[in-house]
């Protein structure tokens, strides 16, 4: 049975932890920029709604980082627990940007503390908003060095291999591989992205169900106005992977797209099924338009999976998560976009129901995406660990209690991911804006009911 | 001295950063809950969690740097101690993971609820408890390696009076260096209810420690004689630490220079540590890896100590910035910021 099968349980645990962390690491890199930019615009513009709104999106997010800095504890001494043969041999590479990553962390996390307990203690707020940087360089530096280590496995580089040893090391040359820029890029921008679509969620639905006050107007306003830009972002970041793929890793792009023999011009397929004799039906065909995707020309040639060997193809319904992937992206730009419209046209209302449901389906929509994005990176570049070299299966621990772990794990993430739920509800249920505003500002709520 | 040396002096010293200020943070845990038990948390909780509350992320951030350094430096090391630690390394996990997310949700969302602060206690013992598995194991005799892979064995280990006597130092020695720092704390802040009671745990826990080490070396001596002749040769590095557990013991005891007193007890653990790891050596793992087979190549390893020192240049001044603000600012201390 499969539970007694250390490879395959050491995948799922893997995945387990990593489909957990991703989403806490995501609002970690994104929240952020979020928290900087409102206390920023609150500052200058001497607007004391969006100053509330940072300290209470930073009070959440200390909840969110808690149980990401626990859950990367996890996957960093995982890797070795559950990759020992990987880590042996990667290790001799690619420890730099791992070592570095904790440098990050270290840096943001001293920074966050700072900012978190000193609202008040400064003359001059700006000071207050100067702590915020280095919190977002740390928290993108994360990003960045942990995506390199993953465009390493992608793309290995700096190192030859002589018999089972790896000689001629050079550390910058695996940490700049060729996936590395596109990946960095993907990967940041899609935070930022769905962290400022998951905080228009939260603004949407109070509006929605508690009819909101002008606070959540701004933070809807504000909120969207950021998806819009960091969709764009993800797009143009989105691109550039494909074109990527398309030179690097063929056989990833063909599998996801279900591109089997090379041409020139080839069909993007949207969806659809396969049938007995791995035919495609039922699809929607974009004429040339992968050839497109992949080099900027619809007439260029684009290699089909049947170049690749058939025991080192990636599983076909990865084609299923880069469809959806790409969806909710470009769904995340159209209705971000329709907001911004309806907000300029001054007849129109940005507020009606309809526009304030799609934008709060955004935020789950966006996490989804993410997830699909990594389900696809990771199986995409089955069946290796480290590509062309090392195959997952060789890489495993050859421990036998792994299902065990499985499901001791599975039980830790079943209570952090409610625990994070419940307080994070009962921190902002029990204490609403309005209220909070009235006791911290009292002499602006005060002129406001004057002016009203 | 080889870049192997610089490597490993480098990752004890992190480990050591980490003995010290995680063992503050777990003991801090298990008295805020003792005290809620026995009803006197309205004198001591509140000094606690102005400690704690701006410092516990860069606690397991020095783990991290642990483990993750180890890896780098050792590449081998992920190898022997990934496969054999598989069970203990999860069971860690897994209580490091509920400690730190149960403080956060205690302090923002539900204070003192009487479920948070026992598992914050709770782990605080059975952390140090597991984490110590691995220094064990680092002795030999107690992990197996066959053509299939490496396999730790359990029955070795739970009946060996070393392994127990080392989880008993780890309790202990938390629960000691932690009143010990609580009581410097507390005569800081100009608290003397909670000094009064911080100060006679600390008086408390001297004793066990004093008596967990000496366990400790008997047990070594009868498990890894040859690691116990060599300690044995560092006999004045040991000695040192005996001396300054006196010196901390004697003006805790007096009520004088609690300051002096929590540093001679980072000797005392600074010089017992250390003696320990230059005893160890070679050996990260008898006898599977020793530091010159283990080692890394002579780049990554070059790369890693540069990495290093431009990092410690980032993170010393934020680290001081960090305690000004909070640890050493009277002010803050009493409360009043």
């Amino acid at each position: 049975m499969f539970f007694e099968d250390s490879v395959m349980m050491s995948r799922l645990l893997t995945s387990l932890t990593l489909i957990f962390h991703v989403i806490f690491a995501t609002v970690g890199v994104g929240i952020p920029i979020m928290i900087s930019i409102a206390e920023f615009i609150g500052i200058k513009k001497n607007d004391r709604h969006l100053q509330l709104l940072a300290r209470r999106w930073t009070r959440g997010m200390t909840v969110t980082i808690a149980v990401g800095v626990v859950t990367g504890t996890a996957i960093g001494l995982q890797l070795s627990l559950l990759w020992p043969n990987f880590m042996r041999l990667a290790g001799n590479v690619i420890a730099l940007p791992l070592f570095m990553e904790v440098f990050a962390f270290f840096f943001e996390a001293i920074f966050l503390g700072i900012y978190l307990y000193t609202w008040d203690r400064f003359k001059k707020p700006i000071y207050h908003w100067f702590l915020s940087i280095p919190i977002i360089i740390g928290s993108t530096l994360s990003a960045f060095f942990i995506t390199t280590v993953n465009s390493f496995m992608n793309t290995p580089r700096g190192f030859e291999m002589d018999g089972g040893n790896v000689t001629n090391i050079n550390p910058l040359e695996a940490m700049f591989n060729p996936a590395t820029p596109t990946k960095v890029f993907h990967v940041v921008a899609s935070a930022y992205l769905t962290s400022a679509a998951i905080l228009a969620t939260i603004a949407a639905i109070i509006i929605l169900f508690r009819k909101g006050s002008e606070y959540h107007t701004k933070a809807l306003k504000l909120t969207v106005t950021a998806t819009f830009i960091f969709a764009i972002m993800t797009a143009i970041a989105g691109d550039l992977s494909a074109k990527f793929l398309a030179e690097h890793q063929p056989e990833k792009l063909a599998a996801g797209e279900w591109h089997f023999e090379t041409e020139v011009g080839a069909d993007l397929i949207l969806f659809g099924s396969l049938n007995e004799e791995n035919e495609v039906e039922n699809a929607i065909r974009i004429p040339k338009a992968l050839s497109f995707l992949a080099y900027g020309d619809f007439n260029a040639e684009v290699e089909g999976l049947n170049e690749t060997p058939a025991d080192e193809q990636p599983p076909l319904w990865i084609h299923y998560m880069f469809d959806l992937m790409v969806s909710i992206g470009f769904y995340m730009l159209g209705i971000s976009a329709l907001y911004l419209l309806f907000w300029k046209v001054k007849k129109w209302n940005e507020e009606n129901k309809w526009l304030l449901w799609a934008i709060a389906a955004g935020g789950p929509l966006s996490m989804l995406a993410i997830e699909f994005g990594w389900i696809f990176a990771e199986e995409g570049r089955q069946p290796w660990i480290l590509r062309g070299i090392m195959t997952v299966a060789e890489g495993a621990t050859t421990s036998d209690h792994v299902g065990l772990m499985f499901i001791l794990f599975i039980g830790l993430y079943t209570v952090l991911g409610a625990g994070c739920l419940v307080v994070l509800r009962k921190m902002f249920k029990d204490h609403p804006a309005e209220a909070e505003f009235e006791s911290r500002y009292p002499e602006a709520a005060a002129t406001k009911e004057v002016d009203e | 001295m080889g870049y192997e040396y610089i490597g490993i002096t480098v990752l004890w010293l992190f480990l050591y950063g980490y003995l010290i200020v995680a063992s503050i943070d777990f003991g801090a845990g298990f008295f805020a809950y003792y005290a809620k038990i026995t009803k006197k948390d309205h004198i001591i909780n509140q000094l606690i969690s102005r400690y704690l509350s701006p410092v516990w992320e860069v606690t397991n951030v020095f783990f991290v740097f642990f483990f993750v350094g180890i890896v780098g430096f050792f590449p081998d090391s992920a190898y022997y101690y990934g496969q054999a630690l598989l069970i203990p390394g999860s069971i860690a996990i897994v209580l490091l993971a509920i400690r730190g997310s149960f403080y956060a949700f205690e302090n923002y969302g539900f204070k003192n609820n009487h479920l948070y602060m026992f598992l914050y206690g709770a782990t605080g013992l059975l952390i140090p408890a597991s984490l110590s598995t691995t220094l064990t194991i680092s002795e030999g005799g107690f992990i197996e390696e066959t053509a299939n892979g490496v396999t730790l064995l359990y029955g070795e280990l739970f009946t060996s009076p070393y392994s127990w006597s080392v989880v008993f130092l780890a309790i202990v020695s938390v629960l000691y260096i932690s009143s010990m720092f609580l009581t410097y704390y507390a005569n800081r802040a100009n608290d003397h209810s909670a000094l009064a009671l911080v100060r006679k745990y600390a008086l408390f826990w001297s004793s066990p420690t004093i008596i967990a080490s000496m366990t400790t070396f008997i047990a070594l001596s009868q498990h890894n004689p040859e690691h116990f002749q060599k300690a044995i040769d560092l006999w004045w590095m040991f000695g040192l630490s005996v001396a300054f557990f006196m010196i901390a013991l004697f003006l805790v005891y007096v009520g004088k220079y609690y300051g002096w007193a929590f540093i001679a007890v980072m000797f005392q653990f600074f010089f017992a540590f250390f003696g320990y790891g230059a005893s160890h050596l070679p050996y990260i793992l008898q006898p599977y890896i020793t530091i010159s087979s283990g080692v890394t190549n002579e780049t990554m390893a070059i790369t890693l100590i540069t990495v290093f020192i431009a990092g410690l240049l980032l993170l010393v001044p934020s680290l001081i910035l960090l305690m000004r603000l909070f640890l050493f600012d009277a002010e803050y201390v009493k409360g009043k910021k």
